[in-house]
């Protein structure tokens, strides 16, 4: 067999994928030099994690949702970190672990649109799930203390203190 | 130890040892965990963060295995000394280039560094040299238990270890092997591989960063998927895949010494010419040459340089190691002249 490009023998045999139809070549030494020289193409670069959660969105979103109720949504808020939806879904994080729960019904079409799975089966910390739980209400404690001191509703700010001790010391 | 030992010494995962090390250079599993009591970095306020430090900084206070790490404060840092971290690969860039209080625990030998307020409160992060899951594993799930003997993880019953990107929840898990695959690229069979881990939901990368073209040669292949699949059998999907990739990768290098010898061996014979004589060098020009010149050492064709000599000049000739070294800052085209004067010296020493 000869070169493709000249008229040497073709000692590179070469198979290029692209798009899901092949291209064969066959090439003499020299050419195929060149031309595997050529300027690649470089890898398929992975978007940034924003941009392709945003795409994951939108997705596992575009199957049910009318524009009056991405609006609704858009507007619930944790009531522990306090993050809207929409802070969510245009930053890609999240405010805190509750959000998680807050924003539930949302959330597991997305997961399986990410992972193709939405059930947890690895390691497991030694505390319990509920214990984690608990701890993550310390957010919305403290920030309501805050809030109490704040309008100077002490007798709130106090009970609110309490609780939050109450927590701490569980284990 | 300080910070500037660091650049006396080689990273464990550059040591050039373990198993398929000639084209496996790194095994690297990070954990994203997260406290429970404290909202995500993106609503923390400064005192949460400072709150967030300090109670990771006493856990590992608690235990003697973190008891020789170095621990920084990233604030109290130039950015000469951050640049380092990242180029060592013991920071994120986002980690460096981040605002507020944030930390890094770095073990003596590099084996792990814990970084603290990045992405999640805590980034737990192991390093082996070569192709070594089982290890990297063991090492990162014994830290991840000692630690969280002392604080309480973010953890959901259905969701597993929750993450401030849903991208990373269940087991917060992501395990990354660096390869070498130089004779992929030159016979163009790489753009194959990345379709085919794609398809198994396996993401490839450039050795720099995160979108970045890869730098001579090097690609980071990782899960993409962190819930769903336990750890262990994550750890399976790549431990069945990175084999095969090796398998192409030495296919390839056999094809080119068999069919064009002489082509190969001028091209690693030139990379290497040049890089014992350049005066002036970029560092995408050196990690390209170090690139030819690595794989002409696999394969004999170069006898007189060592691997574990050749990973230290990948990282030593980077910017910021450069001018940590000579102990001056420097621009772009200092840097050139001294990264060629650097790599004349160190080529000239191991060939005597």
């Amino acid at each position: 067999m000869r070169c493709q490009r000249c008229d040497k023998p073709a000692t590179f045999h070469i198979t290029e994928l692209a798009g899901g139809s092949h291209v064969e070549l066959h090439l003499c030494e020299d050419h195929a030099r060149e031309y595997l020289t050529e300027a690649s193409q470089g890898p398929a670069t992975a978007a940034s994690a924003a941009a392709a959660l945003a795409q994951h969105m939108f997705q596992a979103m575009a199957v049910s949702q009318t524009a009056e109720e991405l609006e609704r949504l858009d507007q619930k808020t944790c009531p522990v970190c306090g993050i809207s939806f929409y802070q969510f879904r245009t930053q890609g994080r999240f405010g805190c672990a509750h959000d998680y729960t807050a924003f539930r019904k949302e959330l597991e079409p997305l997961l399986a649109n990410i992972h193709g799975e939405i059930e947890h089966k690895g390691k497991r910390p030694t505390h319990s799930a509920k214990l984690s739980e608990k701890r993550t209400q310390l957010i919305r404690l403290r920030r309501e203390m805050q809030e109490a001191i704040e309008t100077e509703n002490y007798e709130r700010a106090g009970q609110l203190r309490d609780e939050i001790r109450r927590i701490e010391s569980a284990t | 130890m300080t910070l500037d030992d660091l650049t006396k010494r080689r990273s464990e995962w550059l040591r050039g040892e373990g198993p398929e090390c000639d084209i496996v250079i790194s095994t690297r599993i990070r954990l994203a965990r997260n406290l429970a009591e404290f909202p995500f970095i993106s609503r923390a306020s400064q005192p949460d963060r400072e709150r967030i430090e300090e109670t990771v900084r006493h856990a590992i206070s608690q235990s003697s295995q973190f008891q020789n790490v170095l621990y920084l404060n990233l604030e109290e840092l130039g950015g000469l000394d951050r640049q380092l971290l990242v180029e060592r690969q013991l920071i994120s860039r986002e980690h460096a280039e981040g605002e507020g209080r944030r930390a890094v625990a770095i073990h003596p030998e590099e084996r792990f560094s814990l970084m603290i307020n990045e992405e999640d409160h805590l980034r737990i992060q192991v390093m082996k040299s070569g192709f070594d899951l089982t290890a990297a594993w063991e090492l990162v799930d014994q830290i991840d238990a000692e630690i969280e003997k002392h604080v309480v993880y973010a953890f959901h019953e259905k969701w597993g270890h929750l993450t401030a990107c849903p991208t990373n929840v269940g087991t917060g898990m992501r395990v990354s092997l660096m390869l070498h695959l130089p004779a992929l690229v030159m016979t163009r069979q790489i753009e194959k591989v990345f379709r085919s881990l794609q398809k198994l939901s396996l993401a490839v990368r450039g050795l720099y960063g995160e979108g970045s073209q890869a730098m001579g040669d090097f690609y980071q292949i990782s899960n993409q998927i962190t819930l769903g699949l336990s750890e262990q059998e994550l750890l399976r999907k790549l431990g069945d895949i990175i084999p095969v990739i090796v398998g192409y990768e030495r296919e390839a290098r056999n094809v080119l010494i068999r069919d064009s010898q002489e082509n190969l061996h001028d091209r690693v014979s030139r990379a290497y010419g040049i890089l014992r004589t350049a005066q002036t060098i970029t560092s995408e020009e050196t990690m390209h040459l170090l690139s030819s010149v690595r794989m002409g050492v696999n394969l004999g064709l170069i006898e007189d340089l060592e691997i574990p000599t050749l990973n230290d000049l990948f990282l030593q000739t980077q910017p910021a190691h450069l001018q940590k070294i000579s102990g001056t800052e420097m621009d772009i085209q200092d840097r050139n002249i001294e990264r060629a004067r650097y790599l004349r010296r160190q080529l000239s020493k191991d060939r005597s």
